[in-house]
């Protein structure tokens, strides 16, 4: 028969590490796919996931089960990835010359035609992840879950223990960050 | 350029574009072998913990000992003879005992 999350979580607790298995095959899906969002090479997100996992093994005893453990899990993910970035703060003062032929054609598409379809998607994701890459640690926080992954502020303000002001603060910041990265990375390449 | 019409349709492809959720093989396996490992590692500390504090409880009681064998020997009128016989007759009485025992 199988065992309830609470049950999982409470053999745990009193010893029996082999009941937390079910539980990283149940969620790992979910923490693999948020540590993507910040990390590209594949051992980083293995890295980051395994991290998550250890850190919720050893700080199983502070959840308290009033909110499902899956919110708890992805705190501890969001968390996780923001050290990760504050970590790996390299190469965000570098040139756009890394743009493959591919993006600048998107790019080149959208000069032509800013209101264009959504042709060669591929190319525009890259793209975002090399903006985005640029970005500062809370900058590119706040822009995944603010923009792309369209979290409310009280949201990722539970998520990343911010508070809401900063939150917005934040937010702000981030947008006009972002807008002056896509404002050089378009000079370099038409001016 | 406008930039703000670039930012939204970057920000757009982003979001119609969700990121893999593949799992490495075995991956929950290695999770809990790393778990194992480290509840092991957890056990021996405390042991290694627990087992040095005895050392230094003992080491401490043999010190006080010692300080009290030096004072009473020093006492005037005390027989520090009489003393660490009778210390060493207490000790030694269960031996003694099963020495003199057919």
């Amino acid at each position: 028969m199988e065992r309830s999350e609470a049950e999982l979580i409470a053999a745990v607790l009193a010893g029996d590490a082999a009941s937390f298995e079910p539980l990283v095959q149940k969620y790992s899906p979910r923490v693999f796919a948020t540590a993507r969002r910040y990390a590209r090479r594949d051992s980083e997100v293995e890295d980051i996931a395994q991290e998550v996992w250890l850190k919720a093994f050893d700080k199983l005893k502070s959840f308290r089960g009033e909110a499902p453990f899956e919110h708890w899990l992805m705190r501890m993910t969001v968390r996780t990835c923001y050290d990760f970035l504050r970590a790996h703060q390299r190469n965000r003062e570098s040139a756009f010359s890394e743009i493959s032929d591919a993006e600048d054609d998107w790019l080149e598409r959208f000069v032509a035609a800013p209101e264009g379809g959504g042709d060669h998607a591929e190319a525009a994701k890259l793209l975002v992840e090399k903006v985005l890459e640029k970005l500062s640690p809370e900058a590119r926080m706040v822009i995944t879950l603010l923009e792309i992954e369209d979290h409310t502020v009280k949201e990722i303000a539970e998520l990343t223990g911010w508070s809401a002001p900063l939150v917005k603060v934040r937010a702000f910041r981030a947008r006009s960050e972002m807008r002056k990265i896509l404002g050089r990375m378009t000079k370099e390449k038409y001016l | 350029m406008n930039l703000p019409e670039l930012h939204h349709k970057l920000i757009r492809t982003a979001r119609l574009r969700p990121p893999d959720d593949r799992v490495p093989y075995a991956f929950e396996k290695r999770i809990t072998a790393l778990i194992r490992d480290r509840v092991a590692e957890r056990n021996r500390h405390s042991w290694v913990q627990g087992l040095w504090r005895a050392a230094i409880s003992c080491v401490a009681i043999a010190f006080m000992c010692g300080v009290w064998m030096f004072f009473a020997a020093d006492r005037p009128g005390s027989n520090s003879d009489d003393f660490s016989q009778n210390f060493e007759n207490t000790l030694l009485a269960s031996v003694d005992q099963s020495d003199t025992t057919p």
